[in-house]
């Protein structure tokens, strides 16, 4: 292990890699059986089974349906803006699963002397003892979640379908305004933590106590609802709302196209859950002592709570949810600010 | 200055909600609509054309094919109407029975709306749920008629046949659970802010102007106007049972919604006081010219047979004159108009379905609000297109 690469061993390379690899195989696995635990869960609570025919208890049922869509026929518009109808599944789905890449899933372990964090972008300075990671981790995951809004409107635009339109102008409007809202409450959380890295706020939070659901339980809610408009799930599923847009900005699309859409939608639960669990139910911290195991099932627990949303509520309407996110919302969140701000100053 | 342009949106024949071939040509200033132009016609069948060439035993079946979502009342309507032309009285447990598969068919219309009004609006729990009690209305179809939509169970001078042996049971079973399952669906949508924000203010109608339009049933109830003629014209002995007549205030969706889930229960209500109500019988008046001989007749003697055939093939001549009977149907009045010129068919005759006049008030619900207010109003304005287009 003598190589070096700009002064790092070797082996971090090697384990980013392979963080990459487990990391990206563990999204696309929950993201695939995430529509099969969808599917389940809604079902039995509206008193159905949910798929029963593909292996025991429909098991094999995310690979089934992605068999089907892979020989599906692809279909593009006659009149449609060909690049733009391409590119705009990958715009959607990529920036949804490296997010993933600044998100602590674990504590630092040891391989072969080396110390190894369970973070995607991040290594573990010898000299200074600590991990490094990216300073700016939070500002990385708001932008990769704006990043991927442009895939759906992009999809809505180049479609050349009034639907498609439609969804895509819906989507935009939506995603901007509550991501201004998620953002907010985010921030009261590194007022507290005083720093944008994610080691440090997950660091910061040791012990269930020390959670800051406890500290910041607006900013909690507040992120936790926009986090659901973000993603574009019932309530706030407007842009692909089927029973008036027919499938919204998807209308046009078929066979993987769709897919990937439909992943992007699923893999950015899976990012929002793992933030929320991040920020404020401390990451890998508590209440067991596997660490990955923690992260994991407070990622499940979110995903839950979408699935459990949606087979339980209707729909908003477009300027209602216009409305609840500027006006309620934004200034909830920039209270919470406020009194963080007020409160941090007069106790330090 | 910005130019702006309207946009031509058009919905259906195949949509999502449009509950079957309803064509809506909306004209969109952004999501806030402009104009809109309903297009119907995709599920014509010509029923009233078909009813001049059959005698009046054989129009019946077309009858189930009209609202299908509630079968029995279509052909309740007809039969009354035949009925009235022909002056024939009917036994009194052939119409208890009749109020009864009446309601129960009211029940399950409301059910369906209930479904799919909140489908709609994004609640697909409902949805599955008033589909899930549905069944069990369903599996009393089957039992006493043979058939889950297309019925064709009343007989003018009466019933084809007497219940089965255990409907009583299965009805009580109905009139004892299905209050619980109405609360489940109030649990899940009357207190839900996103549900009362989607329907409350929206499609709004004023009673005059619903009186205008000619909205009848719970369309009109909603905007105010107390008239259900069940109540006011009765008809097959409804004047027999008490029950109240739910009125809305607001005119809005809401109040659609709070009218029809009170007309479920009052139902059930109903349904108690004519199944208590329910004595042994002939179901068939004893009018040779017009019913049918019973089926033992028919298979075993020769006159049975020949009675028979001669009903159901000459049909019986029905009085010249011309007849006009509504009912109650639930989704509003439905009107059977038959001319007859002493033949054995009908001369002519018209069906005034309420769906199609409900709808034309679509655009005065719409003016000026946004396409997820558009599926909504559809939703409450419960059409069937099988009505419409006739």
């Amino acid at each position: 292990m003598g190589y070096e690469i700009l002064g790092l061993p070797l082996i971090y390379y090697l384990a980013m890699l392979g963080k990459v690899i487990v990391v990206f195989l563990f999204v696309l696995l929950t993201v695939a059986y995430a529509t099969y635990a969808e599917r389940k869960i809604i079902g039995h609570m509206q008193v159905r089974l949910g798929p029963m025919e593909t292996a025991w208890h429909g098991l094999l049922q995310p690979i089934a349906d992605g068999l089907k869509l892979f020989f599906k026929e692809e279909i593009i518009p006659s009149q449609a803006s060909k690049l733009v109808f391409l590119l705009s599944p990958f715009i959607a789905l990529v920036p949804a699963f490296i997010a993933f890449a600044v998100i602590p899933f674990g504590d630092t372990i040891e391989i072969a002397g080396y110390k190894i964090p369970l973070q995607i972008a991040a290594y573990y300075d010898t000299a200074a003892g600590k991990v490094i990671d990216v300073n700016v981790g939070v500002l990385y995951i708001l932008a990769m979640a704006g990043m991927g809004v442009y895939g759906i409107v992009l999809a809505g635009w180049s479609s050349n379908n009034k639907y498609s339109l439609l969804g895509g102008l819906r989507s935009a409007a939506q995603v901007i305004s509550y991501e201004l809202a998620a953002s907010f409450a985010l921030v009261a959380v590194f007022m507290l933590s005083e720093s944008l890295s994610l080691q440090k706020i997950v660091a910061d939070q040791a012990g269930v106590f020390g959670w800051y659901v406890w500290k910041q339980p607006l900013a909690f809610i507040l992120f936790c609802i926009c986090s659901v408009a973000e993603t574009n799930r019932t309530p706030f599923d407007l842009p692909e709302a089927e029973n008036e847009l027919v499938a919204g900005f998807g209308t046009e699309y078929s066979s993987m196209k769709y897919a990937m859409f439909f992943m992007a939608e699923y893999a950015n639960m899976v990012t929002v859950s793992a933030v929320a669990a991040t920020f404020f139910l401390g990451g890998w911290q508590g209440p067991t002592p596997w660490p990955i195991l923690n992260f994991v099932a407070k990622v499940y627990f979110f995903m839950f709570c979408f699935i459990w949303i949606r087979a339980t509520y209707p729909r908003y309407r477009y300027d209602q949810l216009m409305r609840l996110g500027w006006k309620v919302f934004l200034p909830l969140a920039l209270l919470n600010i406020v009194v963080t701000g007020i409160v941090v100053t007069l106790f330090k | 200055m910005a130019n702006t342009e309207t946009m031509t949106l058009n919905m259906g024949p195949q949509h999502p909600s449009t509950h079957g071939v309803l064509r809506l040509v909306v004209e969109l200033d952004g999501e806030v609509i402009q104009s809109i132009t309903p297009h119907i016609g995709y599920l014509h069948r010509g029923v009233e054309k078909l009813s001049e060439h059959r005698t009046y035993h054989q129009t019946l079946p077309l009858t189930d094919r009209l609202d299908y979502l509630a079968p029995m009342h279509n052909n309740l309507g007809y039969v009354l109407a035949v009925e009235k032309l022909l002056d024939l009285e009917v036994p009194e447990r052939a119409q208890t029975i009749r109020v009864i598969m009446a309601e129960l068919t009211r029940i399950m219309s409301h059910l369906v709306w209930l479904a799919c009004h909140a489908l709609d609006i994004g609640a697909m729990t409902v949805f599955i749920y008033c589909f899930r009690e549905r069944e069990e209305i369903m599996n009393i179809y089957e039992k006493i008629s043979g058939a889950r939509m297309t019925t064709n169970y009343f007989r003018i001078g009466g019933l084809s046949k007497d219940v089965y042996e255990g409907f009583e049971a299965d009805v009580r079973k109905i009139i004892d659970t299905f209050p619980g399952f109405f609360d489940q669906y109030e649990g899940l949508l009357t207190k839900n802010t996103i549900w009362l924000n989607r329907t409350i203010g929206n499609g709004v109608i004023s009673a005059e102007d619903a009186i205008d339009y000619g909205i009848t049933g719970p369309a009109l109830r909603g905007s105010g106007v107390d008239w259900d003629l069940r109540r006011d014209n009765p008809y097959s002995g409804y004047e027999k049972y008490s029950f109240k007549v739910p009125v809305g205030e607001k005119c809005d969706t809401f109040d659609r919604y709070k009218v029809r889930l009170i007309e479920m229960r009052e139902a059930v209500k109903i349904l108690r006081q004519a199944l208590d109500s329910l004595k042994p019988g002939p179901i068939l008046a004893d009018d040779p010219q017009v019913c049918y001989p019973p089926k033992e007749a028919v298979y075993n003697t020769i006159e049975g047979l020949i009675h028979h055939f001669k009903i159901a093939s000459e049909g019986f001549p029905a009085p010249e004159g011309e007849i006009y009977l509504g009912v109650e149907n639930p989704k509003g009045e439905l009107g059977y108009y038959i001319v007859s010129d002493g033949g054995t068919k009908p001369y002519r005759m018209k069906i005034r379905s309420p769906s199609f006049v409900n709808l034309q008030s679509m655009e005065k619900m719409c003016k000026g609000a946004m396409i997820a207010d558009l599926i909504a109003v559809i939703g409450t304005l419960d059409i069937v297109l099988g009505e419409i287009d006739r």
